[in-house]
């Protein structure tokens, strides 16, 4: 949008929008000022940290957190986890959805009222907790990555999104591809898939992010501590304040302990959260159209 | 005559669905299926909700006793509580949280340099991407006794244990991380507002507020009132993760809500068919609010609802 030089502005509009400036900036200090906190408290030690908070003597800082961290198993392991289920929801997710999107998207598909009612009225109505966990284990899915995997795999909201980005693609696509004589199949991933990019992303990265920051799903299914994801693992340093027992067993006192736990956690925030933050900022060209292809179904 | 008539649609639709069988069985089966399986069969488990159920017996073997469940639950001590916890929270979350993300992008809109704009954006999108579990270990350790906060304040408030301290704490890390990722919405239909339209705006000399009336409220009106009719009527179903992330023994005067209730009821006391019952009455509400909501704007918009 062309936008009027801020020097054009009246008197009035020239404070309304410095003020507008000036909260908009609030807003970023308040996500940059605590992310920038927990970095240096990262490198803090224990007792320091404790009594003074953090300061920016970077002669004492030191990687003591990141060591212990890096060096226990149970990370690395929910990592793994991690990693494999998120990448296989995607996989699987994005698949069943785009899929799914297709025939929902023809105005000539037969049925297409009736299942566009079979999926609408999961968005509203559900069996609930007990009944979906009763029907998890009846299928001896109990402690099996496809119990957290399986149940969330299509989403009929990010569908209908697929659905609504289909139909705005030029149907000469369509009809110089019927010209060919080319199937429904071969139409989808030779043509179709291809100009479908930016949703393809979006959808992927939602989902992906989705299942990495989840764990309910993990808490309630996984009982291995093999097969857990990173965010129980975190859920157990971060909030339950159990961290692994050989992270802090070197020390001596009580005391000690609560003061190096207390300083993992930073390093733990840190090292769990870096992958995605480091990705997102890639992805950030295909945030708007994606979006923009939801909003229009609404 | 109808009968034949019928007969031909029928005919017709045998015969497009024998010539486009990919698309049944490609395309729409996998969705189907998963649909089937993990969302009406669960469905049909709602029934033990009116049984004694049992596990060792399952559904056809577990005794039933009517509305037993329900009953129990409206006329414990603690219904209200949960009622009232679940529904301030999310209200109060909604009437809080809804307009930052339009504010955000009516600020957003007003940045000049399309370099900055993408930086703030960025910025403001950066907490969307860390997860429940990490958001409330900051804002546990953030407010702890020996955290930053009271550091700051010289004082030594244990924050996580005050009831009325809770709600705060849930809507306002909230608003902190989803309110920057929520403005996309809003932004993507304010660049769709009329160029012609704002140009003329300018050149009569209409002042910020003007503009907004005239330009760029017309451009996301729709979208705030699909996004409004969305969450209010997703008011019952408001978060177990976070809400049971940020819970402790103390503050559970404000920080039990039905979902994190049933979640203890049914798999960690193993009350399964009194939590399927209050799982249900929560969806129920849910079901009706949605609805309503609808309604209401829809006739407050001249009929234009979802």
């Amino acid at each position: 949008m062309k936008q009027v030089k801020f020097s054009k502005y009246s008197t009035q509009d020239k404070i309304l929008v410095g003020t507008g400036y000036a909260l908009i900036g609030l807003f970023v200090l308040a996500i940059i000022v605590p992310v920038i906190y927990i970095i240096v408290a990262s490198f803090m030690d224990p007792v320091t940290l404790q009594n003074k908070g953090i300061t920016f003597d970077f002669s004492k800082w030191t990687l003591t957190a990141y060591e212990r961290v890096m060096t226990n198993s149970q990370i690395w392991v929910g990592f793994k986890n991690a990693v494999i289920y998120s990448v296989v929801f995607t996989v699987v997710s994005v698949a069943v959805t785009l899929l799914c999107a297709y025939p929902m998207s023809r105005e000539d598909f037969r049925g297409r009222k009736f299942f566009n009612v079979i999926f609408m009225i999961t968005m509203f109505f559900g069996g609930g907790l007990i009944p979906t966990y009763l029907l998890i284990s009846n299928l001896g899915l109990l402690d099996s990555m496809w119990a957290v995997i399986l149940p969330g795999a299509f989403s009929v909201w990010n569908m209908t999104i697929a659905r609504t980005y289909y139909r705005g693609i030029p149907q000469d696509l369509r009809e110089a591809a019927d010209v060919d004589g080319a199937n429904e199949l071969v139409f989808f991933f030779k043509i179709l898939l291809p100009v479908c990019v930016p949703i393809i992303a979006v959808l992927a990265l939602w989902q992906f992010v989705g299942m990495w920051n989840s764990y309910f799903d993990a808490m309630i299914y996984l009982n291995d501590s093999a097969k857990q994801p990173l965010q129980l693992v975190l859920r157990s340093i971060l909030i339950q304040n159990q961290p692994e027992p050989g992270m802090i067993a070197d020390m001596q006192s009580t005391a000690q302990r609560a003061q190096l736990a207390e300083l993992l956690k930073y390093a733990t925030i840190i090292i769990s959260s870096l992958p995605l933050l480091v990705m997102y900022p890639f992805f950030q060209k295909y945030f708007d159209s994606g979006i923009m292809a939801g909003a229009v179904k609404g | 005559m109808k009968q034949k008539k019928e007969e031909a649609g029928l005919h017709n639709s045998l015969v497009y669905v024998r010539q486009h069988w990919q698309l049944y069985v490609c395309f729409l089966l996998p969705a189907l299926a998963l649909t089937i399986i993990f969302k009406y069969i669960p469905m049909g488990g709602i029934l033990i909700a009116f049984q004694d159920y049992n596990p060792f017996k399952g559904i056809l073997g577990s005794k039933w006793v009517g509305f037993k469940s329900f009953t129990r639950f409206l006329s414990s001590p603690d219904f209200m509580s949960y009622l009232v916890n679940t529904l301030k929270l999310s209200v109060y979350g909604l009437l809080w949280g809804f307009p930052v993300p339009i504010i955000l992008a009516f600020l957003l809109n007003r940045i000049q340099s399309k370099g900055i704009k993408k930086k703030v954006q960025l910025m403001l999108y950066l907490p969307n991407f860390i997860s429940v579990i990490v958001l409330c270990g900051i804002v546990r350790i953030f407010l702890s006794v020996t955290g930053p906060v009271n550091l700051l304040l010289g004082t030594q408030i244990n924050f996580m244990t005050m009831p009325q301290a809770w709600r705060t704490i849930f809507i306002a890390s909230g608003i902190w991380q989803g309110a920057g990722w929520g403005s996309i919405i809003y932004t993507a239909a304010l660049a769709n507002a009329s160029q012609d339209l704002r140009e003329a705006a300018v050149i009569d000399g209409a002042n910020i507020f003007q503009q907004i009336k005239v330009v760029e409220w017309p451009a996301i009106k729709d979208v705030v009132i699909i996004q409004f009719i969305l969450q209010a009527g997703n008011i019952m179903s408001i978060g177990f993760e976070k809400a049971y992330a940020l819970q402790t023994d103390l503050n559970l005067a404000s920080s039990e809500i039905i979902s994190t209730y049933v979640y203890k009821q049914g798999l960690i006391s193993g009350d399964f068919s009194f939590s399927t019952a209050v799982g249900l009455f929560n969806t129920i509400i849910n079901v009706i609010l949605l609805v309503s909501v609808n309604k209401i704007v829809a006739r407050m918009n001249e009929g234009q609802g979802l």
